[in-house]
Order: C-alpha cells, then sequence, then structure tokens
C-alpha cells in the first residue's frame, strides 16, 4: 500500500487518481472485513463463556438464585448480607490472607534463593537439580495433595514418623488440628510452588551482566554487598512480575483444600474460594455465591492495583 | 591471594561439597514424596497401615493395589480420557487463538485495538467469577455431561486469552517482508497465515502447548462439575471419587502415582520445552 500512493504523485491524471483511491477503500474495506470474519470465532465465544459471563454473574449476584428456579431480584441484599450478617464471611476472609500472607513472602524467598543456588554454574549435575526442584510444579495439585494428605497422617505419614525418629517427641496432629491445619497447607504449598517461579527468577539472574558483579568484586564488595546492591535491583521487574502472579495464586488456592480438608477442621482452612464453591454448589446459593465473587474479585484487583502503585514508586518501568 | 593458594583451594573444595550436598538434600526433599508414594502403592494393607513409612520398600512388591483400583473405578478410561482431552483442547485452543491473534496483528480494522484490550482484560478476571454463569450456560445448552462443554470453557475463557496475548507479541516479532511478498504474488490472508506466520511460530506454538497442557491436564474444578459419567471422567476428577469410595490408602496412593507419573514422563522428555514456556510466559505477562 505504501508504494502505492507513492506512486500516485502529481503526475497521474485526476480520474486514474480517483479510481486508484477507490481501489484502495475497497482494499481497506476488504482487510476490514478479512479481519472481523477472522475474529468471529473468537468474539463469539467469548461473548458468551467470557464477557457475558461476567454481566450474568454480576446479575446473579443482585438476585436469589437457586439454579433450579428462576433468579428473584434482590439489589444489594447479598452484598449486605456478606458484610453484615455471615459469620463464617470474615473467618473465611481471615484464612485467605492467612494464605496470602504466608504464602507469598516465603514462595518469593525460597524461589529466589533456589534460583541463585541453581544459577551457579557447577557442572552438568546442575541441570538435574533444576529438574528436580521443577518437578513438584508440574504435577496435578489434587494428585499431589493426595500424597500429602498420607505424609501428613499424624500416626502412619511421612513426616510424623521422620519427626519422632529425629527426636520430637510429640509431633504435631498437622491436619485434624485447627492449629496446624494452615501451617500444613502452606508447607504443601511452599513445597509444589517453590521451583515454577524458581525458574522465572534464573531467567531473570541470567539477564545481569556478569561485568557488574567483576566489577564490584574489584571494589572489594562482599557477597552480602553484592546479593543486595546488584542482584536485588536487578531482579526488580522480575519480583514484581512474579509477586502479582504469586498473590494471585495464593488468592485463588482451591484444590489443595477441597482434597486435604475440606475447609477443616472447624473452618480452619476454608478459604473465600472454597466458600464460594461451598454456597455456589453445595447449598445452591448461586446468588450469593457471586456475590461473594465479586467481592474477592475487587478484592484481588485492589492488591493488584496496590502492588502496580508501588512498582511505580520504586520507581519502576 | 597469592600466599596461600593451596588453603584457597582447599576451602573451595569443602565450599563445593557443602554445595552439592545441600543441593542433594533440597532435591530429595522435592522428589522423595513422589518415589514414596509410588513404593507405597506396591505395598501390602499390611505394611501400609503397621510398619513404619520410612521403611520405604514393598516387603514383599504387591499389584494388588492395582488390581483394586481398576476394579473401583474405571481408571484405565481416565488415563485415556485425560490424554485425549489435554491433547485436543490445547490443539483447539492454539487454533483459535493464533488466528485471533493474527487478525489482531496484522489486519487493519476499526475497533481492533479495543477489542485486543478486552481480550487481555479477561486475563484479570479470576476463573470463579465466570464459573456459575458457564455452568447454568451450559446445562442451557443442554451440554451437561459433554466434551463440547469442555472445549467452550476452555477456548474461550481467560487462558485462551492469554494464549491470543502471546501470539500476538510473538507476531509482532516476525518480519512483515515475508507477508508482503506473499500477498503481492497473490496469496490469500488465509493462506498467509497457514503458509507462512504458523510455521515461522514454531516457538510460540510449543510454548502455548505446554502451558496449554498442564493446564488441561491439571484441570479440576470445570470438569468435575460438568461431568459425571465415569466414562467421561478425567484423572483428577477420578482421583476425587476414588477418595470417596475407597477407603485403603495403599490403593489411592496407586491412583496418584497413577496420574503422576504420566505428566513427570512428558515432562522429563521435554523438560527444556517446559521450563522455556514457564519463562515464555512470566515474560510475556510483563
Amino acid at each position: 500500500m505504501q508504494c502505492a500512493c507513492g506512486k500516485g504523485g502529481k503526475n497521474m491524471p485526476k480520474q486514474e487518481a480517483r479510481q486508484h483511491r477507490k481501489g484502495r477503500m475497497t482494499l481497506k474495506r476488504r482487510e476490514a472485513a478479512t479481519g472481523w470474519l477472522f475474529v468471529s470465532p473468537a468474539l463469539i465465544g467469548f461473548s458468551i463463556f467470557t464477557f457475558g459471563a461476567i454481566l450474568r454473574s454480576f446479575y446473579f449476584s443482585l438476585t436469589d438464585y437457586s439454579l433450579l428456579t428462576e433468579p428473584e431480584f434482590l439489589g444489594l441484599d447479598n452484598y449486605i448480607r456478606a458484610f453484615t450478617n455471615d459469620e463464617y464471611f470474615y473467618k473465611y476472609f481471615g484464612n485467605t490472607f492467612y494464605f496470602v500472607v504466608t504464602l507469598v513472602p516465603i514462595v518469593l524467598m525460597c524461589s529466589l534463593l533456589l534460583a541463585i543456588l541453581i544459577n551457579r554454574k557447577a557442572g552438568r549435575i546442575t541441570k538435574a537439580y533444576r529438574v528436580a526442584l521443577f518437578l513438584p510444579s508440574i504435577t496435578s495439585t489434587v494428585a499431589v495433595s493426595m500424597v500429602w494428605l498420607w505424609i501428613f497422617n499424624p500416626d502412619l505419614g511421612l513426616l510424623n514418623n521422620f519427626l519422632t525418629a529425629i527426636g520430637f517427641q510429640t509431633p504435631p496432629m498437622w491436619l485434624s488440628d485447627p492449629q496446624w491445619s494452615k501451617p500444613a497447607l502452606v508447607i504443601m504449598r511452599v513445597w509444589q510452588m517453590c521451583g515454577y517461579y524458581m525458574i522465572m527468577f534464573l531467567t531473570g539472574l541470567q539477564t545481569i551482566p556478569e561485568t557488574l558483579y567483576e566489577a564490584a568484586e574489584v571494589d572489594g564488595a562482599s557477597p552480602v554487598q553484592k546479593f543486595f546492591r546488584i542482584t536485588v535491583p536487578m531482579l526488580a521487574n522480575t519480583t514484581f512480575v512474579v509477586a502479582i502472579l504469586l498473590v494471585i495464586e495464593a488468592f485463588n488456592m482451591f484444590e489443595s483444600i477441597f482434597i486435604m480438608t475440606s475447609g477443616g477442621p472447624l473452618g480452619s482452612t476454608s478459604t473465600i474460594m472454597y466458600y464460594i464453591y461451598e454456597q455456589g454448589f453445595t447449598n445452591y446459593n448461586m446468588g450469593y455465591a457471586s456475590a461473594l465473587a465479586w467481592i474477592f474479585f475487587a478484592l484481588i484487583m485492589v492488591v493488584t492495583l496496590i502492588q502496580y502503585r508501588f512498582r511505580n514508586e520504586q520507581g519502576g518501568e | 591471594m597469592k600466599i596461600r593458594p593451596m588453603g584457597m583451594q582447599a576451602r573451595r573444595r569443602t565450599g563445593n561439597i557443602a554445595y552439592h550436598l545441600f543441593m542433594a538434600v533440597l532435591c530429595l526433599t522435592m522428589i522423595y514424596p513422589f518415589v514414596w508414594s509410588l513404593f507405597s502403592s506396591f505395598k501390602g494393607r499390611e505394611q501400609l497401615y503397621t510398619d513404619s513409612p520410612l521403611n520405604i520398600l514393598p516387603e514383599p512388591p504387591t499389584l494388588e493395589n492395582y488390581d483394586r483400583l481398576f476394579e473401583v473405578l474405571p481408571f484405565e478410561r481416565f488415563v485415556i480420557n485425560s490424554v485425549i482431552l489435554s491433547v485436543a483442547i490445547p490443539l483447539c485452543m492454539i487454533a483459535v487463538a493464533s488466528f485471533t491473534a493474527y487478525a489482531l496483528t496484522r489486519l487493519q480494522f476499526k475497533g481492533r485495538n479495543l477489542l485486543f484490550l478486552a481480550f487481555v482484560a479477561t486475563m484479570m478476571i479470576p476463573s470463579h467469577v465466570t464459573l456459575i454463569p458457564n455452568y447454568k450456560t451450559i446445562v442451557d445448552l443442554n451440554l451437561y455431561n459433554t466434551y463440547t462443554a469442555l472445549f467452550l470453557t476452555n477456548v474461550f475463557t481467560a487462558s485462551n486469552a492469554f494464549n491470543i496475548f502471546f501470539f500476538r507479541q510473538f507476531f509482532l516479532s516476525i518480519p512483515k517482508d515475508l507477508e508482503s511478498a506473499a500477498i503481492i504474488d497473490g496469496c490469500s490472508r488465509l493462506g498467509v497465515f497457514l503458509r507462512i506466520i504458523l510455521p515461522n511460530s514454531k516457538p510460540a506454538i510449543a510454548t502455548t502447548a505446554i502451558l496449554s497442557f498442564r493446564s488441561v491436564w491439571n484441570a479440576f474444578l470445570m470438569p468435575m462439575l460438568i461431568i459425571n459419567d465415569y466414562d467421561k471422567m478425567t484423572l483428577t476428577v477420578g482421583l476425587k471419587y476414588l477418595k470417596e469410595w475407597e477407603p485403603n490408602w495403599a490403593v489411592l496412593l496407586a491412583g496418584a502415582s497413577l496420574s503422576i507419573v504420566p505428566i513427570v514422563i512428558v515432562f522429563l522428555a521435554f523438560q527444556k520445552y517446559f521450563m522455556n514456556s514457564n519463562m515464555n510466559a512470566g515474560f510475556g505477562g510483563t
């Protein structure tokens, strides 16, 4: 098209120019038509299963709806009920926050540490280490939860037998104790999630030029100084991405809870995500479940925006 | 530094040994639960419930747990179903995503950028917001208990929006010259896409294929809600029912091992691609 424009100079007779422009118009229109044709399958599908679903979910959140009968309009009642008249709401929000507040920093630090360890060029075996550390993150959370359920078994499980063997007389009851059920889930999730984020940090580490460290070494910097003055600032972008993904993943914790505790004991591991499932598909309060989903969505948005804000204040791009 | 080279070397060597020891312990922590689960699945009921779990070796090894596993539920079907779905669904996702991304990258039309933004924005929406309305849509369309429902809810939701985004990023890096030449030669847009763009997008296809494969293989909530026929269930959903019905833990560990081993084999075979796709995903997402 650009060449055509170049050719259409002053020397071209008027009529020909007009015809030329007309040809260009139809060509443009044809391209637009092709464009719409190409995107139409996705557009139609997304209109039903994503865009439309979002709107309908919001509508359901304003109704009393049990799937069997038609939704009955309630206005904001579901939202009011959640904040003022639901004893579980705050408790489960608290549990959700517990998982976010523990998982995010622990996984962040562990995966960074693992990435630094793996980044050491210590022969071909580091490749094997990398594969081993990454392995838990590719397997399904459902299957892994089944394995860990048995590992956490107070009497017959691997963990407590190991702890007794190395001298702990009364190891915790883990998943059957409301005090220990949350830490148990955190242990299992940290074990499963670290390898995934380790690879992201590793990619970040490999983009840091070696010369920076060499220069610092010449200036007599200690390994600790090198870590805080070079590695940490150079990884700022990676850390930001990892933090955003981690927060979302921690908020969405569901499958491990579903398989390992069903929210128990005494509701100590029930998260908002699990509560939405329970309200929607066990109690068939689809309207209320949708309202919970929207409150939860708003919360995740706010946290993510705060992270962006924080990032901008730190002077990132 | 030059005064005591021997001391330095010795220190470095102990440092190296300590490093490898530490890494070995870490790796063992990561792998041991899998190995232990696999070995325990060959233990007899007697041994599993009385012997210390620290004794990992099954004495004597037995296949009774696997016999029982296939007796309680059709696990061989679950494996087949999972394999078929986690190949077929990603293929559809990639076909739709790449096609859409091509139009959004190379074809000029009004509203294109807005449309792209709309697709990308859906990545921010947590899946449980769309869970209930999609469940209802599927019931209304008489698609309950069908694979069509699983295809639709994967191809037209947020995870495929990510694929669209990812493909677009990739297509932007393909030079336009190739394409212009083909168009001048009279090749249609579809032809350009199929003969020039796709063959040049192998890295992007590999990345999205692996990420989608993993998410479909591990998917739990949607297939659990939609599928209720044992003949159609996937492994993850089958495990949930196994846990409800079977009290013997040796059998449950057999089920878990059966669903872990295939993906581990696939991972070991394609581990380079798995890790690359992980990296790409992280940085495509920025």
